[in-house]
């Protein structure tokens, strides 16, 4: 029986009718080969349009189904359910995709209307050819991995476990708790981020749901969604955390030092045990101690003398022999929660970070805010003095073509909590020198008013530089900071105690790397790509891998939180359903073709081609494969087939595109 | 009956006529079973009497060589005519060949440096072959040479292939063999060879391959036992029909590709870029166009024998 195939072009409103002449477009459709209705509507995508093709294919007016409207990308699966719906094999509809590449891409209306019909004349070409897929589907394992213990992953991993779903945390660091667990203060409440986040954090610890692999790294991922396998490398921490009990005997005994003992007050800053066995802070989770071996004298000294945590502890917890272990698991879904780090102000030279006293990054001053670290919480000058004056510098590393050109997004209100906690803690006079102020949260603006009544002095400006060399004996010992004031119109130089440098944020070092192992792709600017940036701000092009919080933008808390809630409700979703469609469209091997060359069992991203070593043949796995062609392209003997995509197909696509020359 | 054949060569070197001759005592049994009526390198018969003869008179026609000039494209239409099967004989008919080669140049640089430029021509007053001369009693005519060359299929219906450079004279026989008994496959099948690619048939070990550099035949000795291309050798293998026994692997030289690309592969030598650009070393692009630098004449290695059946086809005029 003939082929009868249905043309529907799409008006998207005015996208593609305001370009494409769709009467002359109809015209040239219906004289197009085995076409044997068109129709248009001016939105394909709505119940009305998809109902339109609906009734036709069940009609039986048509066995074939090609719609001229957006990118695939965007409404391929609408179309395609609605193809089902009518009772046709969903791949026996293609797109034409005369908006994207078409409409909006030129300007001229004559060639837009042309080029229309040469895409038209070329899907129904291919629609002739197309073949009907069978569709398949595997099941979903319900453990999920998230990885990165911020508060990002401990949010997600919480939303999942009470749901009574397994999930696996992996944390590079030995404890949970991320950058939060650093913070003394959240803006703009002024709750204690300890406070808020410690519950959590042991609710993590002791979750029957969870298992918690910290002081560990993911190595591989590999299979597909549903199915994935980890591997995790556990970094050995030299204690046992079966007989640990984290009583502290260890640090408190230990003779080494893993901060330098000799230095300032800000170059000793840090939060828990500053020995080689310490806790990176006293919440932390698991309450287990690591060893530095950098630092330890046990692994320093080739005779092993020390050994004096080994003497104290009674539980004989401490195990030198200790070595890295890998551990495999299987999962349905994946999380990526790997944060941020901070930008290294070092490499702004002007600025004098590392070179000039005084002169500290935000998260040091966050860490010497703390009530737990090694300042008690005080304010203090590096020479252990108060300070007296101090200046905030913002976007540093932010909003600057040199390094990121976007905004870090929390700065401006972390600096606004510094100046209320310096205010609250000292006597000393605050600068703040900002390019814009951004306090666009809840709540925040208010903040930022409250701020304005707090003797705070607001300097608009970019700082030109921060320097300790005087030219007045006013500025004598001091900082100066240089700043064009550009609401007075003058370049000023502030002689002041202390700079603070409002750092901004940046992926983790790692990112490319983690991204690399689960096929997510990394942005120009350093972050993982979501799937879509207004309507999938939490899944990714690779389905089954999420991600959420600061590894996807800077974000602030709430928000961090909310997208790991909307990240695990995602990988719920996925959960329920029990079962996933994957791809119908995959390679294939014409073993009567293949001559075992060989050549494509390296190509495949999926690992899903092996060698039959009894056939001499190679052989693709349909579970494993996507479909994305790479050991196609690679066989020299056409032996490898895609389905949906066959060299005959795309053939005809090709000859339909210039059929009208 | 014995069945009544015709031989022709078209534009190739005659290798193909020989091979044909190469079959020893198997052209008695040949002889036996066909009576040739026309084969213009070994008997002697004129145009006329192939003029003369019904249409469909000959049960088979096989024609060797390219379509370069227009007496090629005559005969070749002249034959199918008078045949009821047309079989393309070796690489020129079946896919361009070598000569086909020269469809990477236009026949105006041809002709001049043919006539005009190259090292051995003595020709002081620039004298360049005319289609037509009046100079004598009556007029001389020569064939028009074409701005390419064409396989026997873009001139006329082909119903078999039987491909190589030349052909395998045994798998001529076992084609013809398959004449007489009847046992012909699907028209448009290629005949006298196999299905799968020269890497079944090569007896070299193949491992997985990953390629950091490429080497040209004159630079190295290659190792007999392993596969060429994995020692960085341009061998055509993965992308060449069966059939051939291996000849040149046999003698350590990579293949070149003359029994033509498998059934369903469009173009050949795109299907070996394709291949090679998967399996090559370097990630980076500055190492990539290093490597693929490496590359001696890249249009004639990996289109030698398959330009005029080739997507590219011939330079743009």
């Amino acid at each position: 029986m003939a082929v009868r195939i249905g043309v529907y072009i799409c008006h998207c409103g005015t996208n593609i009718a305001g370009k494409v002449d769709i009467a002359k477009v109809v015209e040239f459709a219906k004289g197009l080969e085995n076409v044997s209705l068109v129709k248009d509507y001016k939105f394909m995508c709505s119940d009305p349009g998809q109902a339109l093709l609906q009734k036709d294919v069940e009609d039986g007016l048509i066995d074939r189904v090609v719609v001229a409207s957006c990118s695939p990308l965007m409404h391929e699966n609408t179309f395609r359910k609605a193809t089902e719906r009518g009772g046709l094999n969903p791949y026996l509809f293609t797109m034409a995709n005369i908006r994207e590449q078409c409409s909006w891409v030129h300007i001229d209306s004559g060639q837009t209307t042309d080029k229309a019909k040469d895409l038209i004349a070329a899907a129904v070409r291919r629609a002739f050819l197309l073949e009907p897929l069978t569709k398949r589907e595997v099941p979903i394992n319900p453990r999920t991995v998230v990885i990165g213990g911020g508060i990002a992953g401990i949010q997600a991993a919480l939303d999942l476990a009470e749901a009574g779903k397994k999930v696996v945390l992996v944390e590079r660091e030995p404890s949970i708790g991320g950058h939060m667990s650093k913070f003394d203060k959240t803006f703009p409440t002024l709750d204690c981020s300890a406070c808020i986040l410690t519950p959590r954090m042991v609710s993590v610890g002791q979750h029957a749901n969870i298992e918690l692999m910290t002081y560990s790294e993911v190595e591989e991922v590999s299979g597909f969604v549903g199915n994935f396998n980890i591997r995790v490398r556990k970094k050995a921490r030299y204690v046992d955390s079966e007989l640990c009990n984290g009583c502290g005997a260890c640090w408190e005994k230990c003779p080494g030092t893993r901060v330098p003992r000799k230095g300032n007050v800000h170059e000793k800053l840090s939060l828990g045990p500053t020995t080689p066995i310490y806790m990176p802070f006293m919440q932390a989770v698991p309450a287990i101690p690591v060893i530095d071996t950098e630092t330890c004298l046990y692994f320093k000294d080739d005779k092993h003398a020390c050994g004096l945590c080994a003497k104290e502890c009674e539980r004989g917890a401490i195990d030198y022999e200790m070595k890295d272990e890998i551990v495999e698991f299987e999962v349905g879904n994946i999380i990526i929660a790997t944060g941020f780090q901070t930008f290294d102000p070092s490499v702004i030279k002007r600025y004098g970070y590392g070179e000039i006293e005084n002169v500290m990054t935000a998260l040091e001053f966050e860490i010497m805010n703390c009530a737990s670290g090694s300042t008690g919480g005080k304010i203090l000058k590096a020479d252990g003095g108060v300070p007296g004056s101090i200046g905030i510098i913002h976007c540093v590393g932010s909003r600057d073509k040199h390094y990121h050109d976007y905004c870090s997004r929390v700065c401006c209100m972390y600096s606004l909590k510094y100046s209320h906690l310096i205010k609250e803690k000292t006597d000393a006079e605050v600068y703040e020198f900002y390019i814009d102020m951004r306090c666009f949260g809840k709540g925040y603006e208010e903040f930022y008013d409250r701020l304005l009544t707090e003797d705070v002095r607001f300097v608009r400006g970019k700082v030109a530089e921060v320097t300790d060399v005087p030219t007045c004996k006013a500025e004598e010992g001091k900082l100066i900071v240089k700043v064009e004031d550009t609401l007075i119109g003058n370049v000023r130089r502030i002689p002041l105690d202390m700079v603070i440098l409002s750092t901004g944020l940046e992926g983790h070092a790692t990112l490319r790397e983690i991204a690399k192992k689960c096929s997510v792709s990394v942005g120009q600017d350093g972050f993982l790509i979501e799937k879509h940036p207004k309507l999938g701000p939490v899944s990714t092009a690779t389905d089954g891998v999420f991600i959420a919080g600061a590894c996807q933008s800077p974000k602030d808390i709430p928000d961090t939180v909310a997208q790991a809630s909307a990240a695990s409700s995602a990988v719920l979703s996925m959960i329920t359903r029990e079962k996933i469609e994957i791809e119908s469209a995959t390679a294939e091997v014409d073993e009567d073709k293949c001559s075992g060359c060989k050549l494509c069992n390296t190509l495949c991203p999926y690992l899903a081609v092996k060698f039959d070593e009894e056939k001499g043949v190679s052989v693709v796995n349909q579970a494993l494969c996507k479909g994305c062609g790479t050991c196609v392209a690679g066989c020299p003997s056409g032996a490898i087939s895609a389905k949906h995509f066959e060299d005959r197909q795309i053939f005809a696509e090709i000859e339909g595109i210039f059929s009208g020359l | 009956m014995k069945l009544k054949a015709g031989i022709y060569w078209g534009a190739g070197c005659g290798g193909c006529d020989v091979a044909v001759l190469d079959v020893h005592e198997k052209i008695l049994v040949v002889a036996e079973k066909m009576d040739l009526l026309f084969w213009p390198i070994a008997l002697d018969f004129k145009y006329k009497d192939v003029e003369a003869m019904d249409d469909g008179y000959l049960d088979i026609a096989m024609f060797n060589g390219g379509i370069r000039n227009s007496e090629n494209e005559e005969i070749a239409k002249l034959l199918r005519k008078k045949s009821k099967t047309m079989v393309a004989l070796g690489s020129c008919a079946h896919i361009g060949g070598l000569i086909s080669m020269a469809n990477f140049h236009t026949k105006e640089t041809i002709m001049s440096r043919v006539y005009l430029e190259s090292e051995s021509t003595d020709n002081p007053d620039s004298v360049l072959p005319l289609e037509k001369w009046n100079g004598g009693k009556e007029e001389l005519e020569l064939p028009r040479f074409h701005q390419m060359v064409k396989t026997l299929d873009q001139v006329v219906d082909v119903d078999y292939y039987i491909p190589g450079c030349p052909p395998v004279p045994d798998q001529i026989v076992s084609a013809l063999s398959q004449v007489w008994e009847g046992t012909l496959p699907e028209k448009g099948s290629v005949i006298g060879a196999g299905t799968r690619t020269l890497c079944d048939e090569c007896p070299r070990i193949k491992e997985e391959k990953t390629i950091t550099s490429f080497k040209r035949t004159v630079e190295i000795i290659p190792d007999s036992e392993k596969c060429l291309l994995e020692q960085g050798l341009l061998c055509l293998g993965p992308v060449t029909r069966e059939g051939c026994g291996a000849r040149c692997i046999n003698s350590n030289v990579p293949c070149r590709g003359c029994y033509g690309p498998l059934e369903g592969v469009h173009d050949q030598g795109a299907k070996m870029l394709s291949a090679l650009a998967s399996v090559l070393e370097p990630k980076e692009e500055k190492e990539i166009d290093e490597l693929i630098g490496q590359i001696a004449d890249p249009l004639r290695t990996f289109y030698r024998f398959s330009a005029a059946a080739s997507i590219l086809r011939r330079k743009k005029v």
